[in-house]
């Protein structure tokens, strides 16, 4: 049932410090609110428990990419559509325009935000997987300060994040150096369109005389929170992909990974497909 | 339940023409176009985003008007199907979708010409495949997406012809 709308307050601070100084003064009082496509879901099921919200979409100081010679920085308000407009996006980060395309309809895309992602921290979401394999670092602002945490662990469990609740993500910093040359990307929902996943896999490896040097494996919807494959990236790294190591790898993800019965797909289903998106990738590294 | 918030106004140019509505900051602008501007054309589907009957323009970008709270419509430049049409003449999307059975029950139309409207201001000649995407996220239950499909091909010939 919808929820009653009076009873929800969305106001708009007056700049990125005006906000920040409300959820000092009253923390958990207040939640940001920005481009509302997951908020606003919940508000039409009923279940939107928070009351309070700062509306931070128009804040300038949240928007925009930024790129600097050793990394690019996204502001937590960059939409999906703005990541895959992006040229050196692109050309570096292709599988972060992947996942911007594979994420909800070209409406989404325009009011959707990668910090808005992050927070909402659904192990379902089709970009955080890729903020894995490439090593994002997310700023942290606060009135008290600044901090920077890197995105592997910026989770305690099921849609619990390790921020405070006065805190705001402010950018999404993602490091240039760091070269693949085999990126991978694959989402397995329902439809080909607007579907979320029952399975997605990002990853990217970096290889030399067919050996595996440097190897990221991350995934959605098969565990609590997205997920970083970090035992079998250790199988697979310094080793050549043959079918051997392949096994090796894929019976080490079956124990790694937690997937559940749930409305959109089983336990079974998701562990064969996240073998099979394994095998995928690694086949992929053999040309 | 108590009312915590206070109705704001939104000041916003609607189709071009300049509206002050007063609604609750939490209300979806799908309702404040409907009951407060009085423009039914919008259409409610699903109410979570999932299928694009509500599909509008707001400052240029195709949103769904049941995802956006009324609060961030201030100021914004609104464009709803009521403002596709230019006076008497229909848009090319519109002319096309009567010439090629591209409505049946008419639910889905507003958002879908809305979606094919957006596509074609950003991209005068798109490829199929871009047609495909740009309706992915517009469902229809009766046409089988076909006809819709040869509307859209058909308004892009059509604006091709005319410029």
């Amino acid at each position: 049932m919808r929820s009653y709308v009076p009873a929800y307050e969305l106001q708009e601070p007056r700049n990125l410090l005006d906000a920040l100084e409300r959820m000092a003064r009253e923390p958990g009082e207040w939640r940001p609110f920005a481009g509302g496509t997951d908020l606003m879901v919940l508000l039409e099921a009923g279940k939107l428990v928070q009351r309070k919200f700062l509306s931070i979409w128009k804040l300038p100081e949240l928007s925009g990419i930024t790129v600097a010679p050793a990394n690019v920085n996204l502001n937590a308000l960059t939409t999906y559509s703005e990541i895959r407009g992006h040229e050196l996006l692109a050309r570096e980060f292709p599988l972060l325009c992947r996942a911007a395309a594979e994420t909800g309809s070209i409406a989404t895309q325009n009011r959707g935000t990668l910090g808005g992602n992050i927070a909402n921290a659904s192990p379902a979401a089709d970009s955080p997987p890729v903020l894995l394999v490439y090593d994002a670092e997310l700023e942290l602002v606060s009135a008290s300060g600044v901090r920077w945490v890197p995105y592997h662990g910026f989770w305690n469990g099921y849609k619990k994040i390790a921020m405070r609740n006065d805190e705001l993500i402010r950018t999404i910093r993602l490091p240039r150096q760091r070269k693949f040359s085999k990126q991978f990307y694959r989402k397995v929902g329902t439809r080909r369109a607007q579907a979320i996943s029952k399975v997605c896999f990002a990853g990217a490896a970096r290889m030399d005389a067919g050996r595996i040097v440097d190897i990221r494996i991350a995934l959605g919807s098969v565990a609590p929170t997205v997920f970083r494959a970090s035992e079998s990236e250790k199988i697979l790294r310094g080793e050549k992909p043959t079918p051997a190591t392949l096994r090796a790898a894929q019976d080490i993800l079956s124990r790694e990974i937690s997937p559940i019965d749930d409305i959109r797909s089983t336990a079974r289903y998701r562990l064969r497909v996240a073998q099979n998106l394994l095998a995928e990738f690694c086949e992929s590294l053999q040309s | 339940m108590p009312k915590a918030a206070r109705k704001i106004r939104v000041n916003c140019k609607i189709n071009g023409k300049a509206f002050s509505l007063e609604a609750y900051p939490m209300a979806r602008l799908l309702d404040v176009l409907r009951e407060q501007a009085g423009l039914t054309g919008t259409k409610e589907g699903c109410g979570e985003g999932e299928c694009g009957a509500c599909s509008i323009e707001l400052d240029g970008l195709l949103v769904n008007s049941c995802l956006v709270p009324a609060v961030q419509a201030d100021g914004a430049k609104i464009r709803t199907i009521e403002g596709v049409a230019n006076a008497s003449e229909l848009s090319a999307v519109q002319q096309a979708f009567l010439t090629h059975g591209g409505a049946q029950c008419g639910i889905c139309t507003p958002g879908m010409i809305l979606a094919a409207r957006n596509l074609l201001s950003r991209n005068a000649q798109p490829t199929e495949t871009e047609i495909r995407e740009a309706l992915s996220g517009n469902l229809c239950r009766c046409t089988g997406y076909t006809k819709i499909f040869e509307s859209v091909l058909e308004a892009c010939r059509a604006q091709r012809v005319r410029s």
